[in-house]
Protein backbone atom coordinates (compact mmCIF):
# COMPACT_ATOMS: atom_id res chain seq x y z
CA UNK A 1 0.00 0.00 0.00
CA UNK A 2 1.13 3.50 -0.71
CA UNK A 3 1.75 5.16 2.66
CA UNK A 4 0.07 8.38 3.86
CA UNK A 5 2.26 11.43 3.35
CA UNK A 6 3.32 14.18 5.74
CA UNK A 7 4.28 17.33 3.85
CA UNK A 8 5.89 20.39 5.46
CA UNK A 9 4.93 23.56 3.61
CA UNK A 10 7.30 26.46 3.02
CA UNK A 11 5.57 29.77 2.29
CA UNK A 12 8.39 31.71 0.67
CA UNK A 13 8.68 35.44 0.14
CA UNK A 14 11.84 37.16 -1.11
CA UNK A 15 13.89 34.04 -0.46
CA UNK A 16 12.74 33.52 3.14
CA UNK A 17 10.17 31.21 4.70
CA UNK A 18 7.28 33.14 6.22
CA UNK A 19 3.99 32.16 7.82
CA UNK A 20 0.93 34.15 8.69
CA UNK A 21 -2.64 33.69 9.78
CA UNK A 22 -5.30 33.62 7.03
CA UNK A 23 -2.56 34.50 4.57
CA UNK A 24 -1.84 37.78 6.43
CA UNK A 25 0.69 39.03 8.98
CA UNK A 26 3.72 37.11 7.68
CA UNK A 27 6.54 36.23 10.10
CA UNK A 28 10.09 35.14 9.17
CA UNK A 29 10.69 31.42 9.76
CA UNK A 30 14.08 30.75 8.16
CA UNK A 31 16.08 29.72 5.08
CA UNK A 32 14.03 27.56 2.63
CA UNK A 33 16.80 25.16 1.57
CA UNK A 34 18.03 24.62 5.14
CA UNK A 35 14.49 23.97 6.37
CA UNK A 36 13.70 21.63 3.44
CA UNK A 37 16.88 19.63 4.07
CA UNK A 38 16.15 19.39 7.77
CA UNK A 39 12.57 18.19 7.11
CA UNK A 40 13.84 15.51 4.69
CA UNK A 41 16.23 14.26 7.39
CA UNK A 42 13.31 14.12 9.84
CA UNK A 43 11.34 11.89 7.45
CA UNK A 44 9.19 14.33 5.45
CA UNK A 45 7.66 12.59 2.43
CA UNK A 46 7.60 15.63 0.19
CA UNK A 47 8.05 19.41 0.39
CA UNK A 48 5.60 22.01 -0.87
CA UNK A 49 6.92 25.50 -1.53
CA UNK A 50 4.41 28.29 -2.11
CA UNK A 51 5.73 31.55 -3.50
CA UNK A 52 3.74 34.20 -1.65
CA UNK A 53 5.56 37.18 -3.13
CA UNK A 54 3.43 39.27 -5.41
CA UNK A 55 5.94 41.00 -7.65
CA UNK A 56 7.94 40.02 -10.77
CA UNK A 57 11.16 40.43 -8.73
CA UNK A 58 9.76 38.06 -6.14
CA UNK A 59 9.00 35.52 -8.88
CA UNK A 60 12.59 35.55 -10.09
CA UNK A 61 13.81 35.12 -6.53
CA UNK A 62 11.43 32.17 -6.20
CA UNK A 63 13.12 30.38 -9.12
CA UNK A 64 16.47 30.86 -7.36
CA UNK A 65 14.95 29.45 -4.18
CA UNK A 66 13.66 26.39 -6.06
CA UNK A 67 17.19 25.79 -7.42
CA UNK A 68 18.70 26.11 -3.96
CA UNK A 69 16.19 23.66 -2.46
CA UNK A 70 16.63 21.15 -5.32
CA UNK A 71 20.38 21.10 -4.83
CA UNK A 72 20.00 19.62 -1.33
CA UNK A 73 16.65 17.80 -1.54
CA UNK A 74 16.24 14.07 -2.45
CA UNK A 75 12.44 13.93 -2.06
CA UNK A 76 9.68 15.42 -4.25
CA UNK A 77 9.21 19.18 -4.42
CA UNK A 78 5.91 20.81 -5.38
CA UNK A 79 6.00 24.52 -6.15
CA UNK A 80 3.10 26.92 -6.51
CA UNK A 81 2.17 30.56 -6.31
CA UNK A 82 1.66 32.88 -9.25
CA UNK A 83 1.78 30.18 -11.95
CA UNK A 84 -0.15 31.69 -14.88
CA UNK A 85 0.96 29.67 -17.91
CA UNK A 86 2.53 26.47 -19.20
CA UNK A 87 5.77 28.45 -19.59
CA UNK A 88 5.71 29.38 -15.88
CA UNK A 89 5.20 25.72 -14.99
CA UNK A 90 8.01 24.63 -17.29
CA UNK A 91 10.39 27.21 -15.77
CA UNK A 92 9.67 25.84 -12.29
CA UNK A 93 10.33 22.25 -13.43
CA UNK A 94 13.55 23.33 -15.09
CA UNK A 95 14.60 24.97 -11.82
CA UNK A 96 14.00 21.71 -9.94
CA UNK A 97 10.32 21.35 -9.05
CA UNK A 98 8.72 17.92 -9.63
CA UNK A 99 5.12 19.16 -9.54
CA UNK A 100 3.52 22.55 -10.04
CA UNK A 101 0.40 23.77 -8.27
CA UNK A 102 -1.96 26.22 -9.90
CA UNK A 103 -4.76 28.15 -8.27
CA UNK A 104 -6.23 31.42 -9.60
CA UNK A 105 -5.06 31.00 -13.19
CA UNK A 106 -6.56 27.49 -13.37
CA UNK A 107 -9.84 28.78 -11.98
CA UNK A 108 -9.95 31.47 -14.65
CA UNK A 109 -8.92 29.00 -17.38
CA UNK A 110 -9.11 25.26 -16.60
CA UNK A 111 -7.34 24.78 -19.95
CA UNK A 112 -4.12 25.61 -18.08
CA UNK A 113 -4.45 22.33 -16.17
CA UNK A 114 -5.00 20.48 -19.46
CA UNK A 115 -1.96 22.18 -20.99
CA UNK A 116 0.26 21.24 -18.03
CA UNK A 117 -1.08 17.67 -17.98
CA UNK A 118 -0.49 17.24 -21.70
CA UNK A 119 2.82 19.06 -21.89
CA UNK A 120 4.45 17.92 -18.65
CA UNK A 121 2.34 14.99 -17.48
CA UNK A 122 -0.70 14.76 -15.24
CA UNK A 123 1.62 13.91 -12.32
CA UNK A 124 2.96 17.49 -12.57
CA UNK A 125 -0.45 19.20 -12.45
CA UNK A 126 -1.63 19.96 -8.92
CA UNK A 127 -4.79 21.97 -8.31
CA UNK A 128 -4.42 24.32 -5.33
CA UNK A 129 -7.95 24.91 -4.10
CA UNK A 130 -8.66 27.46 -1.37
CA UNK A 131 -12.16 27.04 0.01
CA UNK A 132 -14.29 28.78 2.65
CA UNK A 133 -17.57 27.87 4.30
CA UNK A 134 -20.67 29.65 3.04
CA UNK A 135 -23.15 30.94 5.63
CA UNK A 136 -25.91 29.06 3.82
CA UNK A 137 -23.92 25.79 3.87
CA UNK A 138 -21.38 24.21 1.57
CA UNK A 139 -18.04 25.63 0.48
CA UNK A 140 -17.01 28.19 -2.08
CA UNK A 141 -13.79 28.69 -4.02
CA UNK A 142 -11.55 31.62 -3.09
CA UNK A 143 -8.89 32.97 -5.45
CA UNK A 144 -6.17 35.63 -5.35
CA UNK A 145 -4.69 34.32 -2.07
CA UNK A 146 -8.09 34.24 -0.44
CA UNK A 147 -8.91 37.86 -1.25
CA UNK A 148 -11.65 37.10 -3.77
CA UNK A 149 -14.73 34.99 -3.18
CA UNK A 150 -16.00 33.44 -6.40
CA UNK A 151 -19.37 32.02 -5.41
CA UNK A 152 -18.38 28.77 -7.15
CA UNK A 153 -19.02 25.50 -5.30
CA UNK A 154 -15.65 24.08 -4.21
CA UNK A 155 -16.58 20.43 -4.71
CA UNK A 156 -17.90 21.05 -8.22
CA UNK A 157 -14.74 22.96 -9.11
CA UNK A 158 -12.53 20.14 -7.79
CA UNK A 159 -14.40 17.70 -10.06
CA UNK A 160 -14.07 19.95 -13.08
CA UNK A 161 -10.36 20.62 -12.45
CA UNK A 162 -9.58 16.91 -12.20
CA UNK A 163 -11.50 16.26 -15.41
CA UNK A 164 -9.41 19.02 -17.03
CA UNK A 165 -6.11 17.40 -16.02
CA UNK A 166 -5.27 17.91 -12.33
CA UNK A 167 -3.51 14.84 -10.91
CA UNK A 168 -3.76 15.90 -7.28
CA UNK A 169 -5.69 18.42 -5.17
CA UNK A 170 -4.03 20.59 -2.52
CA UNK A 171 -7.08 21.59 -0.50
CA UNK A 172 -6.74 24.53 1.89
CA UNK A 173 -9.44 25.64 4.28
CA UNK A 174 -9.30 29.43 4.33
CA UNK A 175 -11.33 29.45 7.55
CA UNK A 176 -8.73 27.32 9.33
CA UNK A 177 -5.41 28.35 7.73
CA UNK A 178 -2.92 29.42 10.41
CA UNK A 179 -5.51 29.24 13.18
CA UNK A 180 -4.47 25.92 14.70
CA UNK A 181 -8.12 24.86 14.98
CA UNK A 182 -7.60 21.65 13.00
CA UNK A 183 -8.37 20.79 9.38
CA UNK A 184 -11.90 21.37 8.08
CA UNK A 185 -12.93 17.71 8.02
CA UNK A 186 -16.29 18.29 6.31
CA UNK A 187 -14.60 20.07 3.43
CA UNK A 188 -11.96 17.37 3.23
CA UNK A 189 -14.42 14.47 3.20
CA UNK A 190 -16.58 16.17 0.55
CA UNK A 191 -13.66 16.70 -1.86
CA UNK A 192 -12.10 13.27 -1.21
CA UNK A 193 -15.39 11.62 -2.12
CA UNK A 194 -15.82 13.75 -5.23
CA UNK A 195 -12.48 13.11 -6.98
CA UNK A 196 -10.47 9.94 -7.77
CA UNK A 197 -7.05 11.62 -7.40
CA UNK A 198 -5.07 12.09 -4.16
CA UNK A 199 -6.10 14.96 -1.88
CA UNK A 200 -3.70 16.86 0.39
CA UNK A 201 -5.34 18.41 3.47
CA UNK A 202 -4.12 21.89 4.37
CA UNK A 203 -4.96 24.67 6.78
CA UNK A 204 -5.37 24.49 10.54
CA UNK A 205 -3.07 21.72 11.78
CA UNK A 206 -1.85 22.26 15.33
CA UNK A 207 -1.83 18.91 17.14
CA UNK A 208 -1.05 15.35 15.97
CA UNK A 209 -4.71 14.52 16.53
CA UNK A 210 -5.56 16.96 13.73
CA UNK A 211 -3.45 14.95 11.26
CA UNK A 212 -4.96 11.65 12.43
CA UNK A 213 -8.45 13.10 11.93
CA UNK A 214 -7.57 14.30 8.41
CA UNK A 215 -6.32 10.85 7.39
CA UNK A 216 -9.45 9.24 8.84
CA UNK A 217 -11.56 11.72 6.84
CA UNK A 218 -9.90 10.41 3.66
CA UNK A 219 -6.82 12.59 3.09
CA UNK A 220 -3.94 10.93 1.25
CA UNK A 221 -1.50 13.49 2.58
CA UNK A 222 -1.43 16.30 5.11
CA UNK A 223 0.27 19.63 4.76
CA UNK A 224 1.43 21.62 7.77
CA UNK A 225 3.68 24.60 8.38
CA UNK A 226 3.67 26.23 11.83
CA UNK A 227 3.61 22.90 13.67
CA UNK A 228 7.04 22.17 12.17
CA UNK A 229 8.56 25.66 11.78
CA UNK A 230 7.99 26.52 15.41
CA UNK A 231 9.70 23.28 16.44
CA UNK A 232 6.81 21.95 18.47
CA UNK A 233 6.80 18.70 16.49
CA UNK A 234 9.41 17.05 14.30
CA UNK A 235 8.20 14.98 11.36
CA UNK A 236 9.58 11.76 12.82
CA UNK A 237 7.90 12.26 16.22
CA UNK A 238 4.68 13.07 14.45
CA UNK A 239 4.94 9.92 12.30
CA UNK A 240 5.60 7.86 15.41
CA UNK A 241 2.32 9.18 16.77
CA UNK A 242 0.51 8.48 13.48
CA UNK A 243 1.84 4.91 13.37
CA UNK A 244 0.62 4.32 16.94
CA UNK A 245 -2.82 5.47 15.79
CA UNK A 246 -2.78 2.89 13.01
CA UNK A 247 -2.02 5.29 10.15
CA UNK A 248 0.41 3.68 7.69
CA UNK A 249 3.41 5.98 7.24
CA UNK A 250 6.98 5.66 6.01
CA UNK A 251 9.49 5.62 8.87
CA UNK A 252 13.10 6.59 8.24
CA UNK B 1 33.74 2.50 -12.09
CA UNK B 2 33.45 -0.55 -9.87
CA UNK B 3 34.60 1.03 -6.64
CA UNK B 4 31.46 2.86 -5.60
CA UNK B 5 29.35 0.75 -3.28
CA UNK B 6 27.74 3.26 -0.95
CA UNK B 7 25.52 6.23 -1.57
CA UNK B 8 28.36 8.58 -2.33
CA UNK B 9 31.50 8.52 -4.40
CA UNK B 10 34.20 10.89 -5.49
CA UNK B 11 33.90 12.98 -8.62
CA UNK B 12 34.67 11.01 -11.78
CA UNK B 13 36.88 12.14 -14.59
CA UNK B 14 36.56 11.73 -18.34
CA UNK B 15 33.71 10.58 -20.56
CA UNK B 16 33.82 6.97 -19.33
CA UNK B 17 32.65 8.18 -15.93
CA UNK B 18 29.80 10.33 -17.18
CA UNK B 19 26.17 9.22 -17.04
CA UNK B 20 24.44 10.40 -20.20
CA UNK B 21 20.85 11.39 -19.47
CA UNK B 22 18.52 11.13 -22.47
CA UNK B 23 16.76 14.48 -22.89
CA UNK B 24 13.24 13.40 -23.79
CA UNK B 25 11.60 16.60 -22.60
CA UNK B 26 11.72 18.87 -19.64
CA UNK B 27 9.96 16.94 -16.84
CA UNK B 28 12.05 16.67 -13.70
CA UNK B 29 15.46 16.39 -15.35
CA UNK B 30 16.70 19.05 -12.91
CA UNK B 31 15.94 16.66 -10.03
CA UNK B 32 17.78 13.83 -11.79
CA UNK B 33 20.89 15.93 -12.48
CA UNK B 34 20.90 17.32 -8.91
CA UNK B 35 20.80 13.74 -7.56
CA UNK B 36 23.83 12.77 -9.66
CA UNK B 37 25.64 15.87 -8.39
CA UNK B 38 24.92 14.90 -4.78
CA UNK B 39 26.40 11.47 -5.53
CA UNK B 40 29.53 13.06 -7.04
CA UNK B 41 28.76 11.36 -10.37
CA UNK B 42 29.19 13.49 -13.47
CA UNK B 43 26.09 13.52 -15.70
CA UNK B 44 24.89 15.47 -18.68
CA UNK B 45 21.98 15.59 -21.11
CA UNK B 46 22.15 14.24 -24.64
CA UNK B 47 19.94 13.77 -27.71
CA UNK B 48 22.76 12.29 -29.82
CA UNK B 49 21.91 8.68 -30.80
CA UNK B 50 25.62 7.83 -31.20
CA UNK B 51 26.27 8.94 -27.62
CA UNK B 52 23.21 7.06 -26.40
CA UNK B 53 24.52 3.91 -28.09
CA UNK B 54 28.17 4.22 -27.06
CA UNK B 55 28.21 5.93 -23.65
CA UNK B 56 29.36 3.81 -20.71
CA UNK B 57 26.19 4.60 -18.73
CA UNK B 58 22.86 5.92 -20.01
CA UNK B 59 19.82 7.01 -18.06
CA UNK B 60 16.33 7.38 -19.52
CA UNK B 61 14.38 9.64 -17.15
CA UNK B 62 10.62 9.51 -16.65
CA UNK B 63 8.66 12.18 -18.44
CA UNK B 64 5.01 12.85 -19.18
CA UNK B 65 2.99 10.32 -21.10
CA UNK B 66 3.97 7.09 -22.88
CA UNK B 67 3.05 8.54 -26.26
CA UNK B 68 4.94 11.81 -25.75
CA UNK B 69 8.04 9.96 -24.54
CA UNK B 70 8.01 7.59 -27.56
CA UNK B 71 7.47 10.46 -29.99
CA UNK B 72 10.45 12.28 -28.52
CA UNK B 73 12.63 9.15 -28.67
CA UNK B 74 11.67 8.33 -32.26
CA UNK B 75 12.43 11.85 -33.53
CA UNK B 76 16.20 11.40 -33.47
CA UNK B 77 16.37 7.60 -33.57
CA UNK B 78 17.01 7.48 -29.83
CA UNK B 79 14.61 4.51 -29.50
CA UNK B 80 16.78 2.42 -31.84
CA UNK B 81 20.00 3.52 -30.09
CA UNK B 82 18.51 2.47 -26.73
CA UNK B 83 17.31 -0.86 -28.13
CA UNK B 84 20.79 -1.63 -29.50
CA UNK B 85 22.72 -0.63 -26.37
CA UNK B 86 20.43 -2.76 -24.19
CA UNK B 87 20.84 -5.71 -26.59
CA UNK B 88 24.60 -5.24 -26.17
CA UNK B 89 24.16 -5.35 -22.38
CA UNK B 90 25.43 -1.81 -21.75
CA UNK B 91 24.54 -0.22 -18.39
CA UNK B 92 21.16 1.46 -18.83
CA UNK B 93 18.84 2.90 -16.16
CA UNK B 94 15.23 3.65 -17.15
CA UNK B 95 12.93 5.50 -14.75
CA UNK B 96 9.09 5.62 -14.50
CA UNK B 97 7.79 6.19 -18.04
CA UNK B 98 11.33 5.14 -19.03
CA UNK B 99 10.48 1.65 -17.75
CA UNK B 100 7.10 1.69 -19.47
CA UNK B 101 8.44 2.53 -22.95
CA UNK B 102 10.63 -0.59 -22.77
CA UNK B 103 7.38 -2.63 -23.00
CA UNK B 104 5.45 -3.27 -26.20
CA UNK B 105 2.60 -0.82 -25.64
CA UNK B 106 0.57 1.07 -23.04
CA UNK B 107 -3.13 1.65 -22.45
CA UNK B 108 -2.16 5.30 -21.95
CA UNK B 109 -1.36 5.78 -25.65
CA UNK B 110 -3.22 3.20 -27.76
CA UNK B 111 -1.60 2.45 -31.10
CA UNK B 112 1.83 3.73 -30.09
CA UNK B 113 4.42 0.93 -30.08
CA UNK B 114 7.01 0.92 -27.30
CA UNK B 115 10.69 0.03 -27.72
CA UNK B 116 9.75 -3.60 -27.03
CA UNK B 117 12.79 -4.69 -25.00
CA UNK B 118 10.45 -7.08 -23.22
CA UNK B 119 6.93 -8.35 -23.98
CA UNK B 120 3.93 -6.98 -22.16
CA UNK B 121 1.46 -4.10 -22.13
CA UNK B 122 1.42 -1.35 -19.49
CA UNK B 123 -2.05 -0.91 -18.01
CA UNK B 124 -3.86 1.60 -15.79
CA UNK B 125 -4.21 0.93 -12.06
CA UNK B 126 -7.66 -0.46 -11.15
CA UNK B 127 -10.43 1.99 -10.22
CA UNK B 128 -10.45 0.70 -6.63
CA UNK B 129 -7.42 2.84 -5.67
CA UNK B 130 -6.52 6.52 -6.03
CA UNK B 131 -4.93 7.27 -9.39
CA UNK B 132 -2.33 8.64 -9.93
CA UNK B 133 -0.44 6.75 -7.26
CA UNK B 134 1.45 9.52 -5.47
CA UNK B 135 3.72 8.67 -2.60
CA UNK B 136 6.01 6.22 -0.89
CA UNK B 137 5.25 2.56 -1.30
CA UNK B 138 6.98 -0.48 0.21
CA UNK B 139 9.18 -2.29 -2.33
CA UNK B 140 10.12 -5.93 -1.76
CA UNK B 141 12.12 -8.50 -3.70
CA UNK B 142 10.22 -11.77 -4.29
CA UNK B 143 13.53 -13.49 -5.10
CA UNK B 144 14.92 -12.55 -1.67
CA UNK B 145 18.13 -11.10 -3.16
CA UNK B 146 20.03 -8.23 -1.57
CA UNK B 147 22.72 -5.87 -2.88
CA UNK B 148 25.27 -6.50 -4.32
CA UNK B 149 23.38 -9.40 -5.97
CA UNK B 150 20.44 -7.04 -6.64
CA UNK B 151 20.42 -3.33 -7.53
CA UNK B 152 18.19 -2.48 -4.58
CA UNK B 153 17.31 -3.50 -1.06
CA UNK B 154 13.75 -3.71 0.28
CA UNK B 155 12.62 -0.23 1.32
CA UNK B 156 10.21 2.61 0.60
CA UNK B 157 10.35 4.26 -2.82
CA UNK B 158 8.56 7.31 -4.22
CA UNK B 159 6.09 6.64 -7.05
CA UNK B 160 4.11 9.03 -9.26
CA UNK B 161 2.25 6.97 -11.86
CA UNK B 162 -1.19 6.08 -13.21
CA UNK B 163 -0.05 3.10 -15.31
CA UNK B 164 2.08 0.09 -14.41
CA UNK B 165 3.29 -3.31 -15.54
CA UNK B 166 1.34 -5.89 -13.55
CA UNK B 167 3.69 -8.83 -14.15
CA UNK B 168 7.39 -9.21 -14.77
CA UNK B 169 8.37 -10.56 -18.19
CA UNK B 170 10.18 -13.91 -18.27
CA UNK B 171 13.95 -13.79 -17.87
CA UNK B 172 13.89 -10.59 -15.78
CA UNK B 173 14.33 -10.28 -12.05
CA UNK B 174 12.00 -7.90 -10.33
CA UNK B 175 10.92 -6.00 -7.27
CA UNK B 176 7.25 -5.65 -6.38
CA UNK B 177 4.97 -3.12 -4.68
CA UNK B 178 1.20 -3.07 -4.16
CA UNK B 179 -1.41 -0.53 -5.24
CA UNK B 180 -4.75 -2.24 -5.87
CA UNK B 181 -2.74 -5.45 -6.45
CA UNK B 182 0.92 -6.23 -7.03
CA UNK B 183 2.81 -4.36 -9.74
CA UNK B 184 6.36 -4.21 -11.04
CA UNK B 185 8.37 -1.70 -8.97
CA UNK B 186 11.64 -2.50 -10.75
CA UNK B 187 13.04 -4.92 -13.34
CA UNK B 188 16.60 -5.86 -14.07
CA UNK B 189 18.56 -8.15 -16.34
CA UNK B 190 22.30 -7.91 -16.86
CA UNK B 191 23.23 -4.24 -16.70
CA UNK B 192 19.75 -2.97 -17.62
CA UNK B 193 17.73 -1.63 -14.66
CA UNK B 194 14.25 -0.16 -15.01
CA UNK B 195 12.44 1.36 -12.03
CA UNK B 196 8.78 2.40 -11.86
CA UNK B 197 9.69 4.51 -8.82
CA UNK B 198 11.81 7.66 -8.91
CA UNK B 199 15.18 6.87 -7.30
CA UNK B 200 16.15 10.55 -7.57
CA UNK B 201 13.20 11.40 -5.28
CA UNK B 202 13.46 8.42 -2.94
CA UNK B 203 15.88 9.87 -0.38
CA UNK B 204 19.12 8.09 0.61
CA UNK B 205 17.56 4.72 -0.35
CA UNK B 206 17.01 5.93 -3.92
CA UNK B 207 20.44 7.52 -4.16
CA UNK B 208 21.83 4.10 -3.21
CA UNK B 209 20.11 2.57 -6.27
CA UNK B 210 21.64 5.25 -8.51
CA UNK B 211 25.10 4.79 -6.95
CA UNK B 212 24.98 1.03 -7.56
CA UNK B 213 24.04 1.67 -11.19
CA UNK B 214 26.88 4.19 -11.65
CA UNK B 215 29.29 1.64 -10.16
CA UNK B 216 28.49 -1.00 -12.82
CA UNK B 217 31.45 -1.75 -15.08
CA UNK B 218 31.00 -0.19 -18.51
CA UNK B 219 31.65 -3.45 -20.38
CA UNK B 220 28.32 -4.91 -19.30
CA UNK B 221 29.85 -7.42 -16.88
CA UNK B 222 27.65 -7.11 -13.84
CA UNK B 223 27.11 -8.62 -10.46
CA UNK B 224 23.30 -8.61 -10.75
Amino acid sequence: MVTRRVIPCLDVRDGRVVKGVRFQGLRDQGDPAALAQSYEAQGADEIVMLDVSATPEGRRTALETVRAIREVLSIPLTVGGGVRSLADARALLEAGADKVSVNTAAFEDPGLLSAIAEGLGRQCAVLALDAARRPEGGFEVLVRSGRQRTGRDAVAWAREAVAAGAGEVLLTSWDRDGTGEGYDLDLLAAVCQAVPVPVIASGGADRPEDLVAAFRAGADAVLAASIFHEGRWTVDRLKEHLAREGIEVRRC
Amino acid sequence: MSSVTGTSGGPREGPAGTVMVVATGVANVASVLAAWRRLGVSARLTRDPAEVLEASHVQLPGVGSFGAAMESLRQDGLDEALRRRMALGRPTLAICVGLQVLAEASEESPGVPGIGVFPGVVRRFPGTVRVPQFGWNAVSLPGGQRPPEAPLAPGHAYFANSYRLAEAPGGWQWAVADHGGPFVAALWRGAVLATQFHPELSGPWGLGVMARFAALPADGRTSW
